[in-house]
């Protein structure tokens, strides 16, 4: 049976047919490299939705969710669709939130820390480095830990905030997924992504789905998108 | 009854404020001198139908929990006035 990742559109959100595009293309190229069918294909879910409809992963893709008014995620949080994506995440579902997405799950409390304007007050859109920190997360168990990563940020809003409470226990409990090799937005302890206690929850400023081609200049992206399509995968293989 | 509401939503002390930060560099180029602590924040205002003050800052102080502020990084000040000559 093919897993089912839903993509999650809100009105103002702007990435969702990359990311839709990009998990296709990673789910067919685990596909060649390990035989056997497509294991997974990615689908759109509107935000006014009340349930998820079997998904077995979820991605909250970049954008400008309800326009990012009053503060990025904060009216996102409260569209039908997120009170499904929390009972998902509180199973252990597979939910990953992209840039705009980060700030849609710290807003709505899935994920701890905030999303600040960048410490510069430039809008950065560019190719950054980051190193994968830990493969205990849905979002990088196909990952190297150690591995540097070429991926595009496109964000005004990425300087990571949390006190320092919150910071020490995402290093204790070994949560900081991906750091920048060069800090370009002013993140406490150069954090470019995070995930819950459980590493089912994942949120990260850079795009993995821009990073998913040899055209688009790196395909650093695609260990990231197989990491999801394998964890989406193996609940189908295993139902909750 | 009917409240004017007006909530001043900011950054906590010590969060870093880029905003505020650029404004008080840009100051001196101007002449304006001796600034420090600018902090930029946001001002929302609305109408609200209460029964009396109590309930309009409660319902108020709520919203700011849930909605108009992002408690992690900001805080807010609660300002609650009857309208004069209410008609509603």
């Amino acid at each position: 049976m093919t897993a089912r990742i839903g993509v999650v559109v809100f009105p103002g959100t702007n990435c969702e047919h990359d990311v839709v595009g990009a998990l296709d293309l990673a789910a067919s190229q685990w596909a060649a490299s390990h035989g056997g069918p497509v294991p997974a294909s990615a689908e759109l879910v509107w935000h006014g939705e009340h349930s998820l409809a079997g998904c077995d992963a979820v991605v909250l893709p970049g954008g400008f969710a309800h326009g990012d008014y009053l503060r990025p995620g904060a009216i996102a949080r409260f569209s039908p669709v997120m009170e499904a994506v929390a009972a998902f995440a509180a199973e252990g579902g597979p939910v990953v939130g992209i840039c705009n997405g980060f700030q849609v799950l710290t807003e709505a409390g899935l994920l701890p820390g905030a999303l600040q304007k960048n410490r510069d007050l430039r809008f950065l859109c560019t190719a950054v480095d980051i190193e994968v920190c830990t493969t205990r997360s849905v979002l990088s168990s196909s990952a190297t830990a150690g591995a540097r990563l070429s991926i595009p940020i496109n964000h005004f809003e990425g300087n990571y905030t949390c006190d320092a409470e919150t910071l020490a226990r995402l290093r204790d409990e070994d949560r900081i997924v991906f750091r920048y090799a060069a800090n370009p937005n002013g993140s406490v302890d150069d954090i470019a992504g995070v995930c819950n206690t459980e590493g089912n929850v994942v949120g990260l400023m850079p795009h993995p789905e821009r990073a998913s081609d040899p055209l688009l200049g790196s395909e650093d992206g695609l260990p990231l998108l197989t990491s999801l399509v394998a964890s989406a995968a193996s609940r189908v293989a295993q139902p909750a | 009854m009917r409240f004017e509401v007006l909530v001043e939503v900011r950054l906590r002390p010590g969060i870093a404020d880029p905003q505020g930060a650029t404004i008080e560099r840009a100051l001196p180029a101007l002449g304006f001198t001796g600034v420090d602590g600018v902090r930029v924040g946001k001002a929302i205002r609305f109408a609200i139908e209460a029964a009396d003050e109590d309930e309009a800052r409660r319902h108020t102080s709520d919203m700011v929990e849930r909605l108009l502020s992002n408690p992690v990084i900001e805080e807010a000040d609660i300002e609650v006035r009857a309208t004069a000559g209410a008609g509603g």
